[in-house]
């Protein structure tokens, strides 16, 4: 998606993450069984694919949507100027290429000639225009109004040419782009919020809308007219099953081709032969990590011996084992493993208790009263680690931490909260000793509003307090240069130093784990996901199970 | 009859204030408003943008301003929009989320009462016998499985592995190319299981309750006159006593009224029904006020006419405590 940064609350069904970690999936078989030989699998339009979804979507302008329901719809039915490609780098999408001036202000997009809504109304600079400026209107109850805010100048140069100029080089600014173009046409002069298009979208995108049931299911139908071309795969509903235990038996008795599967799901539940048969399972690194953050303007976190200490006592390992089943890594610094910016030059304070203990005396923790818990200073070193309610995998790992730390002679307590009570009383306040929380990881590497110590107000989310002036030097230099090669000398020392600083604990990445029925084809991971290439997928003749009327 | 009706509608208005006053109360202390979601830890929004959506949706005033305006509003049947980022009025999400639930409730209220009484009345009639042992057993598993597991374990056998009924939802993905008949062929096929495992669930209560009652009955001295007079005992049990056990059966179903468009969480949940239940439980973790409002209005309300309803009918059926006046 487009935000930089967002808080892993909700969980991706549709793969906008991934890296090239392999499928595991079948020889072609028929419905019956029988196999079809490889010439036979040629594309065809036609078929129906059914996804599973926890969670409906709210809205479906991708303006006012917030929720990764209605994003995983209107990623079909929008288009961005930009779009980041298989490798994630961005490429031109309703725009055809752009420029961007000597001085790095100004980015000028030459848009396609040959784009339609949905509803047969050409696509121009018009609709450029209308979607900055709902973005900037104040009245808009927008969460990406920030990138846009940072337009010093936005011109239309003729119906096929826009020009924006920044105020400050901004690098991650031609990504934001990639926002959903909305149609001027149909929104012009009115009232956003008030608008039919919420529920009865029109885009420029592969599929148009169809039907919307609250709560039961939205269809999508092909939009033949695409520009890039008309994908095959007919019709796309999303059926919102809110439990994922009868999500699972839906998809057993064929009723959904693609779900999002659990660790255990994946590992112990879909290892049949019949599964092998019917289904193809799909595994990647997820776009975010789990960490165990601590308040550094809590006494006991201020010296960095000790949170390297912590680091070192807690076996991560045996949380991405016992927690994740295995399907995840280790997470050492903020970035995700297989992308361009990760850094795997870092220290990363391997699992080693005795050491732990070490590094805990000489920041002055001894076992001084013989009670088998660290003090200094006559107290004694205990803290609650606090996290949110309902997400079991961290409750999970909070548990294995409280257990390897009591090992080193620190006493941990959990306690989980309710979202909105969580953010608003401890976390919004400060008031917590440390948080074991997530965070998704953008594709753009910029992560100033985590990491910059001025970002530490109520509600900015650098809760932990975390102040390092060269860090905050560093990832300014970085959001002020465009070529990537140059980004990353900056990015790879602002890890070298949040591993040395250990803020968090960073816990682990897991892996997304969608599986998706095997007549389906086309399906090719690569590091954004499998989402990208969706108007290739298709179903081979003979493998059609639904037949659509238009 | 008809002053004491109006006279009871007319003290509804207070209690009615109280309860909206109350829960708007209660609402406001929870912590985090329906911005939080939006704008919490999203890197997105600086401050500018948060107040801007909090004054969006007027959350920028005082609570008791927020009150005043939201009761002007319902004075003339006006819910309001919700908060979530749909924005749409309160009313159409309630309303089309009713008939699903009012069908369900209807339907499991009505097997309840199929399957409920005549095992109360015969539970009573043999108190301690074998039967009555049974049934205390069989009805209390009813009331201790939880409803989750049993739902699962059903979908496994129907719907996997037997392939006889549909897993989730109420109708099937092709439910408008169908005709009216097989609608409700298809309607029903996938109700069975949500209705079979809600009414398994209320089947202790009610026939507890039946049991209780007629045994209460059947120690009267009327029914012992009848048994006198020689009447045979089916006479005495089903015309005699079960006519007056039924009586405060009316103070029940006059008290489940509100539960009729009130669903439950998980039973929606697991079965992927789109009930009033899932709506509620969501605006409440969102903070969306205004439905969150909307819905207890409309149960409150409810709840107050039930009353009033069960009152009104007990008197109808029970000569004995007519109200005077």
């Amino acid at each position: 998606m487009k935000a930089k940064v967002f808080l892993l609350a909700a969980i991706l069904i549709f793969g906008i993450s991934g890296c090239n970690k392999g499928e595991e999936g079948p020889a072609q078989a028929r419905t019956d069984g029988t196999p079809v030989a490889q010439e036979d699998l040629k594309p065809a339009y036609g078929d129906m694919i059914i996804r599973g979804s926890i969670g409906d979507a709210s809205v479906l302008l991708p303006i006012l949507a917030s929720d990764s329901g209605s994003f995983d719809i209107t990623a079909l039915i929008y288009n961005g100027l930009v779009r980041y490609d298989r490798d994630l780098r961005l490429i031109g999408e309703l725009a055809d290429r752009w420029e961007i001036s000597d001085d790095k202000l100004t980015i000028r997009f030459f848009l396609r000639k040959d784009v339609k809504w949905q509803d047969g109304h050409p696509f121009t600079a018009k609709d450029v225009e209308y979607t900055y400026k709902a973005y900037v209107d104040p009245k808009t109850p927008t969460a990406y109004a920030t990138d846009f805010l940072k337009v010093k100048e936005f011109r239309v140069l003729d119906p096929y040419t826009v020009e924006v100029t920044y105020n400050e080089v901004y690098a991650p600014a031609l990504g934001s782009w990639g926002q959903g173009m909305l149609p001027s046409h149909l929104l012009e002069g009115k009232e956003i919020t008030d608008s039919p298009l919420k529920r009865e979208p029109v885009g420029t995108g592969p599929y148009r809308f169809r039907e919307w049931k609250t709560q039961e299911r939205i269809v999508l139908d092909s939009y033949h007219d695409y520009f890039e071309h008309r994908p095959y795969i007919d019709r796309v509903m999303t059926r919102i099953i809110p439990d994922p235990a009868t999500m699972f038996l839906e998809l057993k008795a064929g009723r959904i081709d693609q779900m999002g599967l659990s660790p255990l799901q994946y590992q112990r539940q879909t290892d049949s032969s019949w599964f092998r048969d019917n289904f193809r399972k799909y595994k990647y690194l997820a776009f975010g990590y789990a960490y165990l953050g601590y308040n550094l303007k809590d006494w006991k976190f201020q010296d960095k011996k000790v949170r390297q200490a912590l680091t070192t006592a807690i076996n991560r390992e045996s949380i991405v084992e016992g927690v994740l089943l295995g399907l995840g890594q280790v997470a050492y610094t903020p970035y995700k493993p297989d992308t361009f910016w990760y850094n795997d030059n870092v220290k990363k304070f391997p699992y080693d208790p005795a050491k732990a203990k070490e590094m805990l005396a000489e920041a002055g923790w001894k076992d001084t009263d013989g009670d088998g818990i660290l003090d200094k200073d006559g107290k004694p070193f205990e803290f609650t680690i606090l996290t949110n309610q309902g997400n079991q995998l961290r409750e999970r790992s909070a548990t294995i931490v409280q257990r390897d730390l009591r090992k080193v002679g620190i006493r941990v307590k959990i306690r989980t909260v309710e979202w909105a009570a969580f953010l608003k009383n401890f976390i919004n306040k400060r008031n917590f000793e440390a948080c074991l929380l997530g965070w998704s990881i953008g594709i753009d590497p910029s992560q100033i509003d985590i990491w910059n110590s001025k970002k530490i107000g109520p509600s900015e989310l650098n809760f932990v307090t975390y102040q390092n002036p060269e860090v905050d030097k560093l990832l300014d230099q970085g959001a002020a240069v465009y070529d990537p090669e140059k980004r990353k000398v900056f990015y790879d020392k602002f890890q070298e130093i949040i591993a040395e600083d250990q803020p968090y604990t960073f816990l682990y990445v897991s892996y997304a784990l969608p599986i998706i029925s095997a007549r389906f084809h086309g399906i090719d991971p690569a590091p954004i996901g499998i989402g990208y290439n969706f108007i290739d997928w298709f179903v081979p003749k003979q493998l059609q199970k639904y037949h659509i009327e238009p | 009859m008809g002053p004491y009706i109006l006279k009871r509608i007319f003290l509804m208005i207070p209690v009615l204030l109280g309860i909206t006053i109350l829960s708007f109360g209660v609402m406001k202390l929870a912590p985090g408003d329906p911005t939080s979601i939006l704008t919490d830890l999203n890197p997105n929004m600086n401050k500018e943008a948060v107040e801007r959506i909090r004054a969006h949706y007027g959350l920028d005033q005082p609570s008791y301003v927020q009150y005043f305006k939201w009761l002007k509003n319902m004075l003339v049947l006006d819910f309001g929009r919700s908060f979530a980022s749909d924005n749409r009025p309160v009313i159409d999400k309630i309303v089309e989320r009713i008939p699903i639930t009012l069908l369900i409730n209807v339907l499991s209220m009505i097997l309840i009462l199929i399957v409920a009484i005549p095992l109360g009345v015969m539970s009573a009639v043999k108190q301690n016998s074998l039967f009555d042992k049974g049934t205390t057993v069989f009805v209390f598993i009813g009331f201790a499985i939880p409803t989750f597991w049993l739902a699962l374990l059903l979908m496994i056998l129907f719907g996997v592995k037997l392939d006889w009924l549909p897993i989730s939802g109420f109708r099937s993905l092709d439910y408008p190319s169908l005709s009216f008949f097989e609608k409700i062929f298809d309607v029903s096929k996938h109700l069975i299981l949500p209705i079979f495992v809600s009414a398994f669930g209320g089947l202790a209560g009610m026939s507890r309750y039946m049991r209780s009652n007629m045994l209460e009955v059947i120690r009267q001295d009327y029914i012992t006159t009848a048994r006198a007079k020689g009447l045979d005992e089916r006479t005495v049990i089903f015309k005699h006593a079960l006519r007056n056990a039924l009586l405060p059966v009316i103070t029940l179903l006059g008290l489940s009224v509100p539960g009729l468009i009130g669903g439950s969480v998980i039973f929606e949940t697991i079965f992927a029904i789109p009930g009033m239940g899932q709506l509620f439980y969501q605006a409440v973790m969102m903070r969306d006020y205004p439905t969150v409002m909307g819905i207890l209005v409309i149960g409150a309300v409810l709840t107050l006419l039930g009353n009033l309803l069960a009152d009104v009918m007990y008197s109808w059926a029970d000569p004995r405590i007519r109200v005077s006046g």
